[in-house]
């Protein structure tokens, strides 16, 4: 087993099922997503099914069950980033990063790109995240050229 | 530990004293999210560069002030002298303000927003007399902005948990909950219901373990105004907790906060733990006898755990499903027991009751609609931000005065409250007042504070669609109604919007949409409709042209639009097609340019870009 799934586990006992989704939070925190593995592991060490937390698993959106790219872009789509234009600047992501459809994270496991239901930065919409740091007012032009600054800095590297 | 609220104010006085050297500058940076957003986060860098080795001055990081459309706010307040807000800073501006200010004694009153306090500045306005504040009222508000949030003691000072002493040691559960009845207080979270009524419920219900939870989980998607209130005052939701869980006899308290409020979740743990030291949570709080404590549970992004029963059972460790009611959680709630849910809105409120008595309390608001209300502008508005009005308020008063009118001088076409759960109000409730039933009476409802406007360039039936594909995807599947209603509707209004519309699909969407109302477990379901059902009251003609002629007279809609470059205007910049992504834009400098219908996605980056005003969409 994954050393740092091992440590995340060794926190919890059994006995008290209320601690799935914070452990099921820890786990997507540390390793990026909630691997087989670790459905089957946590369920096993506090005595509920694996089947049950594949469905609490599936239920929230903020669970994944497949592996982060290097970057996190986030979109909003709140609101108020919705009427000032919010679909534009995805699709503007979509274009740049060449995604389409259900995937979301790149081939060369760069970028994943994510659709948030709100940040509540409303008053700056639309709002755009990378790697956790939050823009505001963005117009389709200023989301490439923002993604296309982490790809540079990639190659560069 | 301090077992009186006279030992908590003089230690808040001497900590206050210890940290606050006398002489010393303040320097203010609005760091909410919306702030950092904005480039706080650079101006402080800024700042801290510029004054690194400089002892007389501080920098504070506080909370939302509310004016989000001028952010990134700095204040500066020079000892003994007024506090000096300056609006839309970037790194330039503040190392000038740095220069000019903060180490020579020239205010800058060119570069000022506004002078917050008594002093006076001669060529800044006082803050009040700026009308984005000056038609406010600000009670819940009143300390976000003003204190450091991580300052325990600057809440103290600021009359904090005087509220919970005077509960705890000096009233009966009863009398607090007659207090908080005759206050008129209602639920903040949308329903609206009379909160000493929720109270007393939980405190009749028998049992010896209790429950409290805040429900923190806002998941209106266009609202913030529990983010900024618990960022920038955390300890206002501890206190009302406390008094909750009095009133109610609960020694447990759980508050459940939305993950994607990283900053805000942060807040409340240092806060909590800075209460637990001073012996406001724990057993005997404030030597009252009484003894609480509180637990945060992140949610983990689905909007119906904001409905009571599903919020329990994502507590519980479940998927965040609704259960009937009754049994209602007063009678059975987490693990069966008794358990009362409030809002950050409304446990907010519940101090200033304590604290200033009920006629007081009542003395702002309508007939039914005690108090004030705190809205989160945004959408098509000049001037957005977060509110706090007497309830009441006229819709006007809200878009005209506070908000400063429509973007580009637009023109106002509906404001959306309520969120996914509400509908819109259009031109001819301008002069409504705002309260819970006069929202009722449009067809729309108050909710947590949500208020989106929008102006001609916004299509209703796309509004309409967005909502639905929310509560669509949002919606837990239990219930046929919601589940499958949902969906069909859904499916409807992406026909009409994408140019394959029927007449007759008006009257099926009202159909529908009343039986999901009717036929839904719980208030995500019987809420759902509501934005389609306005909508179509209020904008049917919208509908008809999006069937009839198949176009969308707002220019949103992609299937019913086409961009075009009109040649009178072009100039031949080539800007527009260096910046098409997919290259749909051809022509020559200086040589009027041509869009490619077939190829261009809609995507509106030339009509953005363009300097001329020359890309048209029909």
């Amino acid at each position: 087993m994954d050393d740092k799934l091992h440590a995340i586990l060794a926190d919890y006992g059994r006995g008290d099922p209320s601690v799935l989704i914070p452990i099921l939070q820890r786990i997507q925190t540390e390793l990026g997503y909630v691997s087989q593995e670790a459905i089957f592991a946590v369920g096993d060490r506090i005595a509920v099914p694996p089947a049950e937390v594949f469905g609490v698993l599936t239920f929230y959106a903020q669970f994944r069950l497949t592996p982060v790219g290097k970057h996190n872009c986030r979109v909003c789509r709140g609101t108020a980033c919705h009427v000032r234009g919010a679909p534009s600047i995805l699709g503007s992501a979509h274009t740049e990063l060449g995604l389409g459809g259900e995937t979301d994270t790149t081939s060369d496991g760069l970028f994943t790109l994510e659709e948030i239901a709100c940040f509540g930065a409303c008053s700056l919409a639309p709002v755009m995240v990378i790697d956790g740091q939050t823009y505001g007012r963005m117009t389709p032009a200023r989301a490439r050229s923002l993604i296309r600054k982490v790809k540079e800095a990639e190659s560069a590297h | 530990m301090h077992t009186s609220y006279a030992s908590l104010l003089s230690w808040a006085q001497v900590e206050y004293a210890r940290k606050h050297r006398p002489g010393v500058t303040r320097i203010l940076l609005g760091l909410g999210t919306c702030g950092l957003a904005a480039g706080a986060g650079e101006v402080l860098d800024t700042v801290r560069s510029e004054l690194a080795n400089e002892a007389a001055v501080e920098i504070v990081g506080v909370g939302c002030i509310g004016s989000c459309f001028r952010e990134p706010l700095m204040d500066i307040l020079k000892p003994g002298g007024p506090r000096i807000s300056y609006s839309e800073v970037d790194r330039e501006k503040a190392a000038q303000l740095v220069q000019d200010c903060v180490r020579a004694d020239n205010l800058r009153p060119d570069l000022a927003m506004a002078v917050i306090g008594d002093h006076g500045v001669a060529g800044v306005p006082s803050w009040l007399e700026l009308p984005f504040f000056k038609f406010q009222e600000r009670r819940v508000l009143r300390r976000c902005g003003f204190i450091d949030p991580t300052a325990v003691e600057e809440y103290i000072l600021q009359e904090g948990y005087a509220a919970a002493a005077k509960a705890l040691t000096q009233m009966g559960p009863e009398d607090v909950i007659d207090m908080v009845k005759a206050s008129g207080l209602r639920g903040r979270g949308g329903a609206g219901f009379p909160t000493g009524q929720k109270w007393l419920f939980a405190r009749k219900s028998p049992g010896d373990i209790k429950y409290v939870v805040c429900n923190f989980d806002e998941g209106d998607p266009g609202a913030f105004m529990n983010r900024s209130t618990v960022e920038g005052d955390p300890h206002a939701v501890l206190e009302g907790m406390i008094i909750a869980a009095y009133a109610i006899g609960a020694s447990k308290g759980y508050v459940y906060g939305r993950a994607e409020y990283p900053l805000a979740l942060q807040r409340l743990r240092g806060a909590i733990r800075q209460a637990e030291e001073l012996g406001l949570l724990g057993d005997n709080i404030l030597g009252s006898g009484f003894g609480f404590t509180i637990e945060i549970k992140e949610g983990a992004g689905a909007f119906v755990c904001g409905e009571e029963t599903a919020l329990m059972a994502s507590i519980e460790g479940q998927r965040g499903m609704p259960r009937p009611r009754p049994p209602f959680p007063a009678q059975s709630g987490l693990w069966g027991k008794p358990t009362n849910i409030n809002n950050v809105g409304t446990l907010t409120n519940v101090p200033l009751i304590i604290l200033e008595g009920p006629e007081w309390y009542a003395q702002v608001g309508s007939e039914k609609s005690k108090g004030t209300a705190i809205f989160c502008l945004t959408g098509k508005i000049k001037h957005g931000g977060l509110i706090e009005v007497p309830m009441g308020v006229r819709l006007r008063t809200v878009v005209e005065d506070i908000g400063g009118g429509i973007i580009n001088d637009g023109r106002f076409k509906a404001a959306q409250t309520g969120g996914p759960s509400g509908g819109c109000l259009a031109e001819q409730h301008l002069d409504w007042p705002i309260d819970y039933e006069s929202l009722v009476a449009a067809g729309s409802i108050m909710g947590s504070g949500g208020m989106v406007v929008m102006d001609q360039a916004t299509c209703m039936v796309d509004f309409a669609r967005f909502f639905l594909s929310f509560t669509q995807r949002e919606s837990c599947g239990k219930c046929i109604p919601c589940r499958i209603g949902t969906k069909r509707m859904l499916e409807i209004l992406e026909r009409i919007s994408g140019g394959q519309g029927e007449l007759r699909d008006i009257d099926l969407l009202q159909e529908l949409g009343d039986t999901v109302k009717l036929g839904s477990l719980c208030g995500l379901g019987q809420t759902a409709p509501n934005p389609v059902l306005a909508t179509i009251r209020y904008f049917r003609q919208e509908y008809e042209v999006h069937i009839v002629d198949r176009r969308c007279p707002a220019g949103v809609c992609k299937a019913l639009i086409t961009y075009r470059v009109d040649p009178e205007k072009c100039t031949g910049c080539t800007v527009c097609a260096r910046q098409c992504p997919v290259q749909a834009i051809h022509g020559e400098k200086t040589q009027i340019h041509v869009i490619d219908s077939a190829v261009c996605t809609r995507c509106d980056t030339c009509r953005q870009a363009c300097r001329f005003d020359a890309i048209v969409v029909e």
